[in-house]
């Protein structure tokens, strides 16, 4: 039973951020609600005001920019996942927006949200005073934890992942978040955007209190290069991914040009693979540099104990990515 | 046999307000002043209330009263209503009644628990270790008939290493045959040891309740597989006579063996409502659901099976160890040890099993309780002796397999209708199994083929109960059943029993059901695949009765002896002068005259003390028939299920995916095909759940769960079934059965999650896995060379 809260509809932006401003931290901003109301009926988040972001104008929808592509942040996954734009342009994010939970959260649920979802951690979704939680120790990371879907990379603190299918395509198309608030609006990188917990162990994205996420554009210069997604999960739908994988390969005169590979549900960012992007560079695409991709990808990987089977699949993953990715 | 209703597709008459959602559940119903309750629920596997300081939450407006373990009966280790010492997290603590639901939400969290924590334990074989923690305070042992006692096993009893069952003494047990002589003269002996998770039901229909006190009668709006066989338990859990208790439940969303007898819960609200004055609506939510919905025990248990060169089992070895959950559970493991005796036929065999507490959710009887567990623990053994031997993995299963009037067990029991084989024949012609087990291990880029054929055994009929129909003076038959409606439509399937037998227009019956003052029969639980056997035997004696009766009135009003008439449409005809008829609605009028037996007056001495009370306050309203259920039955009604699967396994991600899928059950002659094609596909779909993700986890160093939600439980969707399933019946009549049929509901669960276990052994090359679930990470630690990283007897880990 979600406890009472207040519940503000705004119509226009700067009504949300007065609110926003007015409530600080004990305001919520409402998506497509997929993330807000677990938290709600598991009475482990009790904000005083709810802020819902859907009713105003322009924040959906995907346009034309000079350099590349802009979806509003509210626009809807099965939106994304069929948009034309993105299709011939962009296929592994329409790929990765069909893979995200099912039919009917992707019909409601948004690329926003679904970018800013928190960590999954169990132990965190419990209500235990974790780390992320703003406690003193980490409930997943003893011997005996029960993290089989926990990091194996940059854990620090907390060993959380983000669990979003989409963040790792962002992270390959060095996708911009365009972030707005009263004071204005700032743009950063999918870099800068996913933060570890070094950065914020209590967040999983540079937002503040007082932002929302307006947009996400895509740079012309990642269109159309040889794609790749995909994600493993126990069942077929309905699942947060074990792992999945992005990469985006740049393959000209027969070589690989550029390399951007990521993979998600292994780190709390989305987990770009420099080891094994910089392994290929130079390198024909096919079985031998997809080999060299997996030995790199999983350079520095610390499994827990009940995760050591991501290694292998994250190998396996980035092979699979390096060779079998294709342009349009 | 040329049926006119049984056999025919129909729609049953609750169908149109499920899919229109006009179907009123527990939860829907609102009572003038009707108060809501929430529970406080223990946050710690195991702890002894200290001290419960509830005087603020007294103090918010709209609270109206707070129940505690003090004031509500208790079941010595049983399930509890309410409790002070909790054995498992998400225990029942006390219950708060409000005006609303977000003030008793409000005031649970007002309420101050001062707990003692204690002791607890997830591990059956770590509590019967010399240093083991016991998961209640009186005990680590209990069971159905096994008092609650402390079992300490010696540490050599553990010399045999971490992945082998221990030897330690089990509490019960049974033999027959020559069990040494069995394995010494056997071929092929195989000594493994296992694991099965326990999982949680997660039916879809939460156990709401709603009730309310009226004049000393309680009625009770709740959400149940069974109807009438509930009362008596249930009225005991709320301190009521049974007579005074009305229940109402018309439907049922999702039981799974969850919902088949009274469960302590339900009794809560009553006992609120008795309280207040007021009448109490409980609303659980799917998180308490997960605690107090019940689940499938899990087994640690050891087998060791000898086969001849042929492939015949000569002995047969099984060690079971179950584990209870919390409190005392069901009996999985015995029936576990019965169905390998019924399935295998073994020369000779051992049982013997112990069941042990550990501090987690309650478990009951989840479709094909222990039936189901052994399965999928066992076949992949059987395939794993067929490929040793060089024998076909169906031939293997055939060779084994018990035929019509087989006996099984430590008393030679005897069993009626069994076409196992047939089933096992009529599937593998059906799904080519002998073109597709060629593809076995094929390789097409990272996926290889994995072919699987699975078994499994439920009993499908019980006897005994009672029938009651009713023709009303406009000529209408009310049937009258007691047995529920938990989603199979076999309460309507088994009404048509009576209409086919008195030559009635379906469309012109009422079944009445659902509520207690529609005057229901004493009937059998819903649950145990028994239904469409043990109730159509109710209606067939009711119908018998009402026949006599018919043609009795029709001889005393039109002359000449009852065995001149025969019943047709909707009359009673003399055979000699199809001009000389009675119509029902006239015997019904004749009925209520003539009074006594006709109308109910005078009933049966044999009849249940419920189906008295129904019969008795229809009495003199029409031409009843009543009777008891004593047609002869001598001893077992089995129900099989052989299941076929083929698989793809992707040997870089471990994904696997089920191209097709193939149910062949024996079922006797099937009531109804539509009901029956959903029964066997959703309890195939059930079982890719067990065999691939469900499994309750807990953190062993807190004693938090982790997978409550269906998020995180993880049941099959439908994309996790195979892209093409098939139902095959075996259409053999059931001989203990008057119209032939018997029950399907839990072989195909077993039978699939077993076909998939093999499937995937299968495609990886051989037997890897003593475990179920098997799911994804097993199967990419494997493939990786990676050793997994949970003790081979671990439980309750991922």
């Amino acid at each position: 039973m979600a406890p009472s809260f207040e519940f503000y509809q705004p119509t226009r932006l700067g009504d949300a951020f007065a609110l926003l401003e007015r409530f600080g931290k004990d305001g919520w901003k409402l998506a497509g609600g997929h993330d807000s109301l677990s938290w709600f009926k598991e009475r482990t988040k009790r904000p005083r005001a709810v802020i819902d972001l859907r009713g105003i104008g322009g924040l959906d929808g995907v346009r034309e920019r000079a350099d590349g592509l802009e979806i509003g942040a509210m626009t809807t996954l099965v939106a994304i996942e069929r948009n034309p734009l993105i299709r011939s342009r962009f296929r592994l994010l329409s790929e990765a927006a069909g893979a995200v939970a099912s039919p009917q959260i992707r019909n409601s649920g948004t690329i926003g949200g679904n970018i800013a979802q928190h960590a999954r951690c169990w132990y965190f979704r419990s209500g235990q005073s974790c780390f992320r939680a703003g406690g003193r120790e980490c409930f997943a990371d003893y011997p005996e934890s029960i993290n089989r879907e926990h990091a194996l990379f940059d854990a620090g603190r907390c060993v959380a992942v983000n669990p979003s299918d989409i963040a790792p395509v962002l992270a390959v198309l060095d996708a911009q978040m365009v972030i707005q608030s009263a004071k204005g609006e700032r743009i950063v990188g999918s870099d800068a955007f996913f933060v570890g917990p070094r950065t914020d162990i209590t967040s999983l994205n540079c937002l503040k209190p007082e932002e929302i996420l307006t947009a996400i554009r895509l740079p012309g210069s990642s269109a159309n290069a040889a794609f790749y997604f995909e994600k493993v999960a126990d069942r077929q739908v309905w699942d947060f991914p074990l792992v999945n994988v992005a990469a985006a390969l740049v393959i000209e005169e027969g070589v690989i040009r550029r390399a951007a590979i990521a993979c998600g549900a292994v780190a709390a960012t989305p987990k770009r693979l420099a080891a094994a992007e910089a392994a290929i560079i130079g390198l024909p695409p096919g079985e031998d540099a997809a080999k060299r991709a997996a030995a790199a990808a999983v350079q520095g990987a610390n499994p827990l104990t009940y995760n050591g089977y991501k290694v292998p699949l994250v190998a396996n993953l980035v092979m699979r990515a390096v060779r079998e990715a294709r342009t349009q | 046999m040329a049926y006119r209703l049984i056999g025919k597709d129909f729609l049953p008459p609750d169908v149109v307000a499920k899919v229109t959602g006009r179907a009123k559940y527990a939860e829907d119903f609102r009572v003038d002043g009707m108060l809501h309750a929430k529970l406080l629920t223990s946050p710690l596997p195991h702890a002894r209330v200290t001290s419960i300081d509830a005087s603020r939450a007294l103090r918010i407006p709209g609270v109206v009263a707070i129940l505690t373990a003090d004031e509500v009966p208790q079941e010595p280790a049983g399930n509890p209503i309410l409790t002070n010492e909790p054995t498992f997290v998400g225990a029942p603590v006390l219950a708060v009644a409000a005006i609303d639901e977000l003030t008793a939400a409000e005031a649970v969290d007002a309420i101050t628990v001062v707990w003692e924590p204690l002791p607890f334990s997830f591990d059956p074989l770590a509590s019967l270790s010399p240093s083991g923690v016991t998961a209640r305070s009186d005990g680590n042992v209990g069971g159905v008939g096994v008092e609650v006692k402390t079992v300490t096993w010696e540490a050599g009893d553990f010399a045999g290493g971490d992945a082998r069952l221990p030897s330690g003494k089990m509490g019960e047990s049974w033999q027959f045959g020559d069990l040494d002589g069995g394995f010494a003269n056997a071929k092929l002996v195989l000594e493994e040891s296992f694991v099965t998770a326990s999982m949680p039901h997660h039916t879809m229909e939460t156990r709401s309740a709603l009730a309310y006190w009226r004049n000393g009668k309680c009625f009770v709006h709740g959400s149940s597989q069974s109807h009438t066989f509930i009362i008596p338990r249930l009225a005991r859990y709320i301190g009521v006579e049974p007579e005074n208790l009305v229940f109402i439940g018309e439907f049922c969303g999702g039981g799974f063996g969850s919902k088949g007898g009274a469960y302590p819960l339900m009794a809560l609200p009553a006992h609120l409502a008795k309280k207040t004055g007021r009448p109490v609506m409980m609303r659980i939510s799917r998180a308490e659901e997960y605690f107090l919905g019940s689940g499938r025990h899990g087994f640690q248990g050891k087998l060791k099976i000898g086969f001849a060169a042929d492939g015949r089992i000569t002995a047969l070895d099984v060690r079971l160890i179950q584990d209870q959950g919390g409190v005392i559970g069901a009996t999985d493991y015995r029936s576990a040890g019965e169905g390998l005796a019924v399935v295998y036929q073994p020369l000779a065999m051992r049982w013997s099993g112990l069941p042990v507490f550990t501090n987690t959710p309650p478990c009951g009887p989840m479709r094909g309780p222990g039936q189901n567990q052994m399965a999928a623990a066992i076949e992949p053994l059987i395939d794993k002796a067929a490929r040793q031997l060089g024998i076909d993995r169906v031939a293997i299963r055939a060779v084994n397999a018990p035929a019509v009037q087989s006996t099984f067990g430590p008393k030679s029991e005897p069993m009626s209708s069994c076409y196992l084989k047939e089933a096992l024949d009529k599937g593998a012609k059906a799904f080519g199994w002998e073109a597709r087990a060629l593809r076995s291990g094929q390789r097409r880029g990272s996926k290889v083929i994995g072919i699987g054929v699975g078994q499994a055994f439920h009993s499908a009929g019980f006897n005994g109960f009672d029938g009651l129909l009713r023709i009303t003076p406009d000529g209408k038959l009310h049937v009258h059943s007691g047995v529920g409606n938990l989603g199979t439509y076999s309460y309507a399937g088994t009404s048509r029993v009576a209409a086919e037998l008195l030559n009635y227009a379906w469309d012109r019956v009422v079944i009445e059901h659902g509520d207690s003052r529609r005057a229901l029969p004493w009937n059998s639980v819903q649950a145990g695949s028994n239904t469409t056997f043990t109730e159509a035997r109710t209606n067939y004696v009711a119908a018998m009765d009402i026949r006599r009766k018919l043609l009795a009135i029709a001889a005393k009003d039109l002359g000449g002896a009852p065995d001149d008439y025969d019943l047709g449409a909707e009359q009673v005809v003399a055979k000699a002068d199809p001009a000389k008829v009675l119509t029902f609605a006239q015997a019904a009028r004749r009925a209520v005259q003539l009074g006594g037996a006709f109308s109910g007056q005078d009933l049966p001495s044999d009849i249940h003390a419920i189906t008295r009370q129904a019969a008795t306050a229809i009495a003199g309203t029409g031409l009843i028939g009543v009777a008891k259920d004593n047609l002869p039955k001598n001893g077992l009604v089995p129900g099989f299920c052989a299941a076929f699967v083929e698989i793809e396994l992707d040997v870089e991600t471990g994904q696997v995916t089920i191209l097709d899928h193939l149910a062949s059950c024996d079922v006797g002659i099937v009531v109804h095909p539509q009901s029956i094609d959903t029964q066997i596909k959703g309890g195939s779909l059930m079982g890719i759940g067990m065999a691939r993700f469900e499994r309750r986890v807990y953190d062993p160093r807190i004693g938090l769960p982790a997978n409550v939600g269906l998020t995180q439980a993880k049941p099959p969707s439908w994309l996790d079934g195979a892209a093409s399933s098939v139902a095959a019946t075996v259409d053999a009549p059931e001989m203990q059965n008057p119209m032939g049929v018997k029950g399907v509901g839990e072989p195909p669960t077993g039978a699939t999650a077993a076909a998939v276990l093999c499937a995937i052994s299968d495609a990886m090359g051989g037997h890897l896995f003593n475990r179920v679930p098997v799911a994804i990470d097993m199967i990419i630690n494997a493939l990786a060379h990676q050793a997994p990283p949970h003790r081979p007897l671990q439980v309750h880990t991922v």
